[in-house]
């Protein structure tokens, strides 16, 4: 069964990446980058990842891509006429090469390395939550910290960036 | 059993959709809507090494990049915003001036 669902997720994933690239209205584009990015939590779910998939849903779909779409709605972009770059072909080419160049070395390769001590058997028992919470609140505890003080200095420069300039910021330039 | 290369490759082919993405398209918003494409396949990518080689270190990555991921599109919604209201165009290539 899980090849079916890998099959599906996959082929959609990039379907709905395509879509996101090629679509002529932005909206269009943000909700096909929604359905991108509840196809990847799907491909999450297969690899025993659920703490990651609830993770994606929750603040992927629900809060990064709501503010995309929240500034296209305010912004009221209409879609151009011409909405690709110039010189698109080449940049088109050369992609879909590189494409197809990495898929063929990355089918071919073996992927061997050292085995963690994670297995699977081991996750389960406990669940991914747990292990992920164990392994979050003591090895990558300043790391943890680090992108807690990371997201307190994105808030606080959207919020210098974003903010309506007062009477007196006029004047000052 | 899927084989760890398929996961892989459909991680390639996604962030080659990203980056062809931030490289063709003209509105600045649709660029960074590709940057997330181009960090999910990253993430795939951790998580599948991550249950494969049965270590928890690639999933605890793939959180941090979500974080990232939030953090990046926050600031760089609010310089959109901030280039629209001074009248300058959201298109990538019309936009060369760092001082208006």
């Amino acid at each position: 069964m899980i090849p079916v669902f890998f099959v599906y997720f996959s082929v959609m994933s990039i379907l709905a990446g395509i879509l996101t690239v090629a679509l002529r209205n932005p909206v269009h584009c943000g909700l096909a980058l929604l359905a991108l990015l509840l196809h990847v939590a799907g491909l999450f779910v297969l690899l025993n990842a659920e703490f990651l998939f609830a993770a994606q849903v929750i603040v992927y779909a629900g809060a990064i891509l709501v503010l995309y779409l929240f500034v296209l709605m305010l912004l009221n972009l209409k879609s151009d006429e011409r909405y690709l770059h110039t010189r698109y072909a080449v940049m088109l080419f050369a992609g879909v090469a590189i494409c197809g160049e990495l898929v063929l070395l990355f089918l071919r390769s073996p992927f061997h390395g050292a085995r963690g001590d994670a297995p699977a058997s081991a996750v389960l028992k406990e669940g991914d939550s747990y292990a992920v919470g164990i392994k979050m609140f003591s090895e990558y505890l300043l790391p943890f910290e680090i992108v807690g003080v990371f997201l307190l200095g994105a808030i606080i420069g959207a919020i210098v960036l974003a903010k309506t300039p007062t009477a007196a910021d006029v004047e000052a330039e | 059993m899927v084989p760890l290369s398929a996961y892989v490759a459909v991680s390639a082919i996604l962030f080659v959709t990203g980056l062809v993405g931030v490289l063709i398209r003209r509105n600045f918003i649709i660029v960074l809507m590709s940057v997330e494409i181009m960090l999910n396949a990253a993430n795939i990518n951790l998580v599948a090494f991550s249950h494969y080689l049965e270590s928890m270190t690639g999933q605890i990555i793939a959180l941090f990049v979500i974080a990232i991921a939030a953090g990046e599109a926050a600031v760089g919604l609010a310089i959109i915003i901030v280039v629209f209201r001074g009248k300058i165009s959201t298109n990538v290539d019309e936009m060369n001036l760092l001082k208006w």
